[in-house]
C-alpha cells in the first residue's frame, strides 16, 4: 500500500502558542487511522491542516506525493465530518447531502441516485424531506457522514464524530463506521480522545500528547507494547511504579526483584514499571509476591475493580474474584506482563 | 390565568394607543367633516398617486443602498474578533445618540449651495453643484438616518452563523462566492427581511427628511399627511384616508417581504 497523505515536520501555532511540534506522519491508502490523545494534544489541529482550514507554520502536507499546503479546502479531495455535524439548517436532509453534488453541477437524475445510495448506506431512507433540526443526534450524525461520503473523497476526516452521542448509540456507530470504511474502501482519519473507540475501529493508532506523537502502531501494539508510561496510562488503566533495572531481564520494584522480559536499559537504571490491572492475579497472602490490604471494591460488571494498598502504592486490580475491603491479599504478576519503560521527562 | 394577567399592562396600552386611534383613522377616512359616511376622501387621495409613487421609489432606493452598504459591513464585522466587534457596533450606534433633527440640519449646512461640500469643490474651481433640494439629498438623508436599523439585525443574525458551517461548505467544494450564495445569504434571510422592513417603513412615511433636504419640489406622502393635519391644507378626513392607503401599502409590502422568510429558515436559530 502506498502513502496517500504524508505530513512532514509540521509546526503549528495558535496565538503564538505552539500546538504542533514537528509532526511527521505517513498515512497509507484505505487505512483507518485514529489520532488519539487528550484535549489540547494537537489532534484536531492536525486534522484541520489536512482539511486545509489551517496553515502550518512550518512543514509540508503531501497528498499523493504532491505538496498541497497552499490548496484551499474546496479544491482538496478530502471531506470532513465535523464535530458538531455542521449541517445546513436552511436545507432539508436531501439538500444537505446533495450540497457538494450541486456545487459540481451534476445532472439532477445523478444527484437523486447518489443521494439515495447514501441514504441507504447510512440507513436513513425516507428521511429526504425532513428538516435537519428535527432529527436526533444519531440521525444528524448519519446525515453528516452521508453528506461527506457522497462526494467520494479519497480521504474522510472525522473530528470526534461520536462525541455527542450516548454510549449505546456510540458503540453501534463505531461498528457501522468501520463497515462503511471497508465497503467504500477509502482512507479514514479519525480524531478522538476515547481510547476504547480508537482500539475498536483503527488499523493504526497515533497517540499524541502536547503536540508530539508518542507512538504509532496497531491497536494491539499500542495496548500491549506502549512505548512510555503516558501511552500505557492513556490506553486503558495502568499501574505505573518506580523501578530499578538491575540488569537485563531483572527489575526491582515494591521492594523485591522480579524477572521480566525487557532488556537493553543498562545496569541500575531508574525506570517506569507498567502493569495492567487485569494482569495482576490475586492469591492468598502467603502465596503472592507482594501482599497488601484491599481498600475499596467497585463492581464494574464483568469484573471487580479493587484498590489494594501495598508497599506504599495503591494498586488498581481487576479481578473476577471479589475480596472484602480490609482483607489481606497476595498479588502475582507474570514476567511477560511486566512492562519496563524509560522514565518520562518530568513535566 | 396568571400569565394573562402579566400581559394586561400592554393590552391596555395597545387598546388605548393603537386600537382606538386606528379606529379613529378609519372613521375619519370614511366620513365628511360633518360626520357623514363618504368615499370621497379615498377617491380624492387618488389624485396624489404621483406623490405616493415617488415615496415608494425613494424609499426603495434608500432601502437598497442601505442593504448594499450594511451587508458587507455586517459580514466583515461578524467575522471579527469579539472585542473589535463591540467597538465597531458602538461606532455604528454613535450617530443615534445625537438628535435626529440636529443630524438632518447638519446635512443641510453641508449640502447647501455655499455649504462645506461646495466650498471644498470651490477650492478646485468646481461647482457650485446643486446638492440640496434634490431627490438625491432625500435619499442620502434616509440612508444616513436609517442605516443602523439595517446593520443591527443583519449583524446579529450573521454572528449566529457558526464558522463550522462556512467551513463545511468549503469542505464540500464551494469557493467563497458559492459559500456566500448558498449558505451565508440564505441563512441570513430573516435578518435581511427585518432590516428591509425597519428601513423601508420609516423611509416611506418620513416627512422631516424630505422637507429639510428635499425642498418644496420633493413632497413625499408623509409631508402630505402632515399638511392635512397641521398645515394650511387642513383636512383631517383626507389625511386619514391617505394614512389608510399608506398603511395598506406597507402591510402589502411586508407580506411580500415575508414570503422570502418562510419556514425554511425557521429552524436555523436553534
Amino acid at each position: 500500500m502506498e502513502n496517500i497523505i504524508r505530513l512532514r515536520n509540521l509546526v503549528a501555532e495558535y496565538d503564538g502558542e505552539r500546538v504542533l511540534n514537528d509532526i511527521s506522519l505517513d498515512i497509507r491508502d484505505k487505512e483507518f487511522v485514529t489520532l488519539l490523545g487528550p484535549s489540547g494534544c494537537g489532534k484536531t489541529t492536525t486534522l484541520r491542516i489536512i482539511g486545509g482550514f489551517l496553515q502550518p507554520k512550518q512543514g509540508d502536507v503531501l497528498f499523493e506525493g504532491k505538496r498541497i499546503n497552499a490548496l484551499p479546502p474546496y479544491k482538496r479531495q478530502v471531506n470532513t465530518v465535523f464535530q458538531r455535524y455542521a449541517l445546513f439548517p436552511h436545507l432539508n436532509v436531501f439538500e444537505n447531502i446533495a450540497f457538494g453534488l450541486r456545487i459540481k453541477k451534476l445532472p439532477e437524475k445523478e444527484i437523486i441516485r447518489l443521494v439515495g445510495e447514501m441514504l441507504a448506506l447510512v440507513g436513513l431512507n425516507g428521511y429526504e424531506k425532513r428538516n435537519v433540526g428535527h432529527l436526533s443526534g444519531g440521525q444528524q450524525q448519519r446525515v453528516a457522514i452521508a453528506r461527506a461520503l457522497v462526494n467520494h473523497p479519497k480521504v474522510l476526516l472525522l473530528d470526534e464524530p461520536l462525541g455527542a452521542l450516548d454510549l449505546k448509540l456510540r458503540k453501534g456507530m463505531q461498528v457501522e463506521l468501520k463497515r462503511i470504511q471497508q465497503s467504500m474502501e477509502i482512507t479514514f482519519i479519525y480524531v478522538t480522545h476515547d481510547q476504547e473507540e480508537a482500539l475498536t475501529m483503527s488499523d493504526t493508532v497515533v497517540v499524541m500528547k502536547d503536540g508530539n506523537i508518542q507512538q504509532i502502531g496497531t491497536p494491539q501494539d499500542i495496548y500491549n507494547e506502549p512505548t512510555n508510561a503516558f501511552v500505557a496510562d492513556f490506553i486503558g488503566e495502568s499501574n505505573i511504579i518506580d523501578g530499578i533495572m538491575h540488569e537485563d531481564f531483572l527489575v526491582e520494584f515494591a521492594g523485591q526483584k522480579f524477572e521480566c522480559v525487557d532488556k537493553g536499559f543498562g545496569k541500575m537504571q531508574l525506570v517506569d514499571v507498567v502493569i495492567r490491572p487485569e494482569d495482576i492475579r490475586l492469591l492468598p497472602p502467603q502465596e503472592g509476591d507482594i501482599s497488601g490490604v484491599v481498600e475499596s471494591v467497585i463492581f464494574k460488571g464483568v469484573h471487580y475493580e479493587m484498590i489494594i494498598d501495598a508497599c506504599g502504592y495503591k494498586w488498581t486490580v481487576h479481578s473476577t474474584l471479589c475480596e472484602e475491603p480490609g482483607a489481606i491479599v497476595g498479588m502475582h504478576v507474570k514476567p511477560f506482563d511486566i512492562h519496563i519503560m524509560h522514565r518520562m521527562e518530568e513535566e | 390565568m396568571k400569565s394573562k394577567m402579566i400581559s394586561l399592562p400592554y393590552l391596555i396600552w395597545m387598546l388605548v394607543f393603537t386600537i382606538v386611534p386606528l379606529g379613529l383613522v378609519v372613521f375619519f377616512a370614511f366620513t365628511t367633516p360633518e360626520g357623514q359616511f363618504t368615499l370621497d376622501n379615498l377617491t380624492n387621495a387618488g389624485q396624489y398617486i404621483s406623490v405616493l409613487l415617488r415615496s415608494i421609489w425613494l424609499a426603495l432606493i434608500a432601502t437598497a443602498i442601505c442593504l448594499l452598504i450594511a451587508y458587507p459591513l455586517s459580514y466583515i464585522l461578524s467575522r471579527m474578533h469579539v472585542n473589535r466587534q463591540r467597538t465597531f457596533i458602538m461606532l455604528v450606534m454613535l450617530p443615534m445618540w445625537i438628535n435626529f433633527l440636529l443630524r438632518t440640519y447638519a446635512w443641510m449646512t453641508l449640502l447647501e449651495n455655499n455649504g462645506l461640500i461646495n466650498r471644498f469643490f470651490g477650492l478646485f474651481g468646481l461647482g457650485p453643484f446643486n446638492l440640496i433640494n434634490t431627490e438625491g439629498a432625500v435619499v442620502l438623508g434616509m440612508v444616513y438616518n436609517y442605516l443602523p436599523f439595517m446593520i443591527l439585525p443583519l449583524y446579529s443574525i450573521l454572528t449566529k452563523i457558526d464558522n463550522s458551517l462556512i467551513e463545511a461548505a468549503q469542505d464540500l467544494g464551494a469557493p467563497s462566492r458559492k459559500v456566500f450564495a448558498k449558505v451565508v445569504i440564505p441563512m441570513s434571510m430573516p435578518g435581511i427581511t427585518t432590516g428591509i422592513t425597519m428601513v423601508f417603513v420609516p423611509a416611506i412615511s418620513t416627512f422631516i427628511i424630505s422637507r429639510m433636504l428635499g425642498g418644496g419640489s420633493n413632497l413625499l406622502i408623509g409631508d402630505l399627511i402632515d399638511l392635512q393635519f397641521l398645515g394650511n391644507a387642513y383636512n383631517p378626513n383626507l389625511g386619514a384616508a391617505i394614512s389608510l392607503v399608506l398603511m395598506v401599502l406597507i402591510l402589502l409590502f411586508m407580506s411580500i417581504v415575508n414570503q422570502f422568510d418562510d419556514e425554511r429558515t425557521e429552524g436555523m436559530l436553534l
